[in-house]
């Protein structure tokens, strides 16, 4: 009987209302229970300082493989995944081809056990092929191990798809993972339509764009029943919206990504495409909205987006660069920097909405430290300050805009079902000090 | 500064700038500069017509991503009248069309040895990039929408040939002020030079948000005729528009095109200006467009004179003329 004795940290567990100072025991991969330990253990990890939470879920990561292994592989993915303190992830479908088959499924479990490095859940596509026009074989999918459907990266157009969705996914208890997004009103679009792009000149992607669509999902969510789990929220109406289903009891939720609460249009000054994403970095309005929804639960949970994309890809024009930015290996370092060091929400709150919440959205027995649960654990130093060094990172691609940001908080240790996976001290050069200023 | 001169004098140390990319980021002093230069060179050259060789031994690229034939002719006239070499690339023909990726394409005429690039592209922001990527100074001759530096001095400087001053001068920029690079580089140097600004378009071309930069904006060119001292026609840019935004040229044209009627109920000695081409009978008609109050020829002279402005600063030989001196007899060399 192998164990793992986690001393001194300061457990949190929202899952069970659990925030204090103790041990917590680990037997066979399972937990074995937060308390005072009397049995020495196999192994120690002294813990003292440090933040125990459940292990960190990110519902929403692009592992670009199968199709495109020049950006990112389930074996690279999973290894920034782990890095960056969590021990599950939700791949997105949008891959080519698209996961909107069993075999294609059975294929991404296959390479996440061979990699052996942390939980892969799949989402699958909603239409088949992800082309909007019939539904994909949910059923069997979801007999395949599939979490939650989603066509990511385009919206489902079709609002009859969409209500038929709702409707049958329903049967399967399972959420509609929903990229918002008006695509005639976005066209063309590289940022945020605004004072910024007025100036600039660039195309923009007005924040109705998502609100229409929001708007219209949660009123499809109610008619059917069906449960919206709205992606990548970037709008300050959007937020209302959100707020206003949650209010009538429809089973609406919401993630953000951290770079939705950091970053705002203004980046685009430079005409650096890794600050292109979709939904478009908005304004600060929309950026304190966004941090207040998660302070208030609005927002359930804050997952990434990580969409990797090679440099020679995103080294273009503005308008041929691709959307999205890298986020499994920045995640918890932006969270606790804008959320917690700012005292915005506290340590409960942010292990809520990184484990506890995305584990409970996509039905996936994680996200607790309840006795014999699964012993995914995260361990994170929660003072400890670092620089963003994108050469490091264990994805494939590098674009970040945060390369060189000075960073409060990182996980020190992730530990997959009971086995230790990364310990940041294994890795000297990651963890000296940073430079004395920050951006 | 006398260019008359017979040794080619120093860029100014003032001139702090490597590249010229947009007029939003330029300051006061430094437009005045440019126009200044630009003035300079055109009493120099008897109008742009006699070439004063500041920049022999310098080449020049021509690097259009866009199709162009005044700003690309104007652009390698100014060279050539500066004693320059010029080569003309674009896009269609080249590796782009095999896939390469403009920086590379960049890269490549500048391992040739090479001293400014002339840029246009139909990307906001892409001469930016360029600057960042290349080791020598590239000059935006119009990116997409966002900026046509050069283009915005040419217009200022006309003005300011013909009243003296942009202080307190009223300008109004008239047309697809969405779409139009010319819009935004008018309304960045205008106001930088003291001048007040009214935009004026439908709202679907005029966004009222433009008023948080310190203009005025109206949808009525017929409410702002008496109080504007200048007009900018800007063309219509039906090949940027996804939708069009307005129900017919038909309708656009009663609403904002500078006609004969407008015109007299124009103030007297309203100046005119359109950077073309122009779309005659849309934005303006035949005959206000040849009328005396128009600078649109003048406007093509004082285009020459500011690229070789924008050039010279850009590539001539930096304060420390000794310095100067090595680098243009090492080029001779190589």
């Amino acid at each position: 009987m192998a164990t793992l004795l986690i001393r001194g940290g300061r457990v949190i567990d929202p899952s069970q209302g659990i925030d204090r100072v103790d041990d917590l025991l680990i037997r066979d991969g399972l937990i074995a229970g937060i308390g005072p330990a009397e049995t020495p253990a196999d192994e120690i990890i002294d813990a003292e300082g440090l933040i125990v939470a459940p292990g960190l879920v990110d519902m929403h990561v692009h592992l670009r493989e199968p199709g495109r292994e020049e950006d990112e592989t389930i074996e690279s993915g999973t290894a920034a995944a782990i890095a960056g303190g969590f021990t599950s992830v939700a791949c997105i479908p949008n891959t080519e081809p698209p996961i909107d088959t069993q075999g294609a499924v059975e294929f991404i479990h296959q390479k996440a056990a061979r990699a052996d490095t942390c939980n892969v859940y799949v989402v699958a596509c909603v239409s088949s092929n992800r082309e909007g026009r019939e539904l994909a074989e949910i059923g069997q999918l979801v007999e395949a191990g599939a979490v939650a459907f989603s066509d990511d990266g385009s919206p489902v157009y079709d609002a009859e798809l969409m209500r038929r969705a709702f409707e049958y996914c329903r049967m399967f208890d399972k959420p509609i993972l929903a990229h918002e997004e008006v695509l005639e009103l976005s066209r063309g679009g590289v940022m945020h339509e605004g004072l910024v792009s007025l100036g600039l000149g660039l195309p923009g992607m007005p924040a109705a764009a998502e609100e229409v669509m929001i708007g219209r999902d949660i009123a499809l969510a109610e008619v059917t029943g069906g449960r919206l789990h709205v992606m990548h929220l970037s709008t300050a109406g959007g937020v209302e919206l959100v707020r206003a289903g949650k209010a009538r009891g429809i089973a609406v939720t919401a993630e953000a990504t951290p770079h939705h609460f950091t970053l705002t249009d203004e980046c685009l000054r430079g005409f650096d495409a890794n600050f292109k994403m979709s939904p478009p970095l908005r304004t600060a309005r929309d950026v304190e909205a966004i941090t207040a929804a998660i302070a208030d639960g609005t927002i359930d949970c804050i997952a990434t987006d990580h969409a990797p994309h090679a440099i020679e890809k995103k080294m273009l024009e503005l308008d041929r660069a691709p959307f999205g930015i890298l986020g499994l290996e920045t995640a918890v370092g932006l969270s606790v920097t804008r959320l917690v060091a700012s005292g915005r929400i506290g340590w409960p709150r942010l292990i809520e909405a990184m484990s506890t919440l995305p584990a409970r959205i996509l039905g996936i027995h994680r996200g607790t430290l309840a006795d014999s649960a699964v012993a995914d654990v995260t361990l994170i130093d929660p003072a400890m300050r670092w620089q963003v060094d994108a050469s490091r990172f264990r994805s494939r691609s590098v674009n970040t805009p945060f390369d060189g940001w000075t960073l409060t908080g990182r996980a020190v240790a992730t530990i997959v079902a009971g086995r230790v996976k990364f310990r940041l001290e294994e890795h000297p050069g990651e963890v000296a000090p940073p430079a004395a200023t920050s951006p | 500064m006398p260019l008359e001169d017979a040794t080619p004098p120093a860029v100014p140390s003032s001139w702090t700038h490597r590249h010229l990319l947009d007029l939003e980021r330029l300051s006061p002093d430094d437009l005045r500069l440019l126009l200044d230069t630009a003035a300079r060179f055109k009493a120099a050259t008897e109008g742009c017509r006699r070439k004063l060789p500041v920049l022999a031994g310098s080449t020049v690229v021509n690097l259009f991503f866009e199709s162009s034939t005044r700003t690309r002719t104007s652009f390698s006239l100014a060279a050539r009248r500066l004693g320059a070499d010029v080569v003309d690339f674009s896009a269609a023909g080249s590796s782009l069309s095999k896939g390469e990726s403009f920086i590379d394409t960049a890269k490549n005429l500048e391992a040739m040895g090479i001293d400014a690039v002339v840029v246009r592209h139909k990307t906001p922001g892409t001469p930016h990039l360029l600057a960042m990527h290349l080791g020598v100074g590239v000059i935006n001759a119009g990116d997409g929408p966002h900026e046509h530096p050069t283009q915005g001095l040419l217009d200022i400087l006309s003005i300011r040939e013909r009243l003296g001053s942009l202080e307190g001068v009223t300008v109004g920029l008239v047309g697809d002020i969405a779409h139009s690079r010319t819009a935004r580089s008018n309304l960045w140097g205008l106001t930088k030079l003291g001048a007040h600004v009214i935009l004026c378009g439908p709202p679907t071309l005029v966004s009222p948000r433009w008023r948080e930069f310190g203009v005025e904006v109206s949808h009525d060119l017929d409410a702002i005729l008496p109080r504007c001292q200048v007009l900018n026609l800007l063309r219509i840019q039906f090949e940027r528009q996804s939708t069009r935004p307005f129900p017919s040229v038909r309708e656009y044209a009663h609403l904002y095109a500078m006609d004969r009627d407008r015109l007299r109920r124009a103030r007297p000695d309203l100046v005119i200006l359109a950077p073309g081409p122009i779309n005659r009978g849309v934005e303006v008609s035949a005959d206000v467009a040849d009328c005396a109050q128009s600078l649109i020829l003048d406007q093509v002279t004082n285009g020459l004179a500011v690229r070789m402005a924008a050039l010279w600063l850009t590539c001539g030989p930096r304060a420390a003329a000794e310095e100067a001196a090595a680098m243009a007899a090492s080029r001779g060399d190589a």
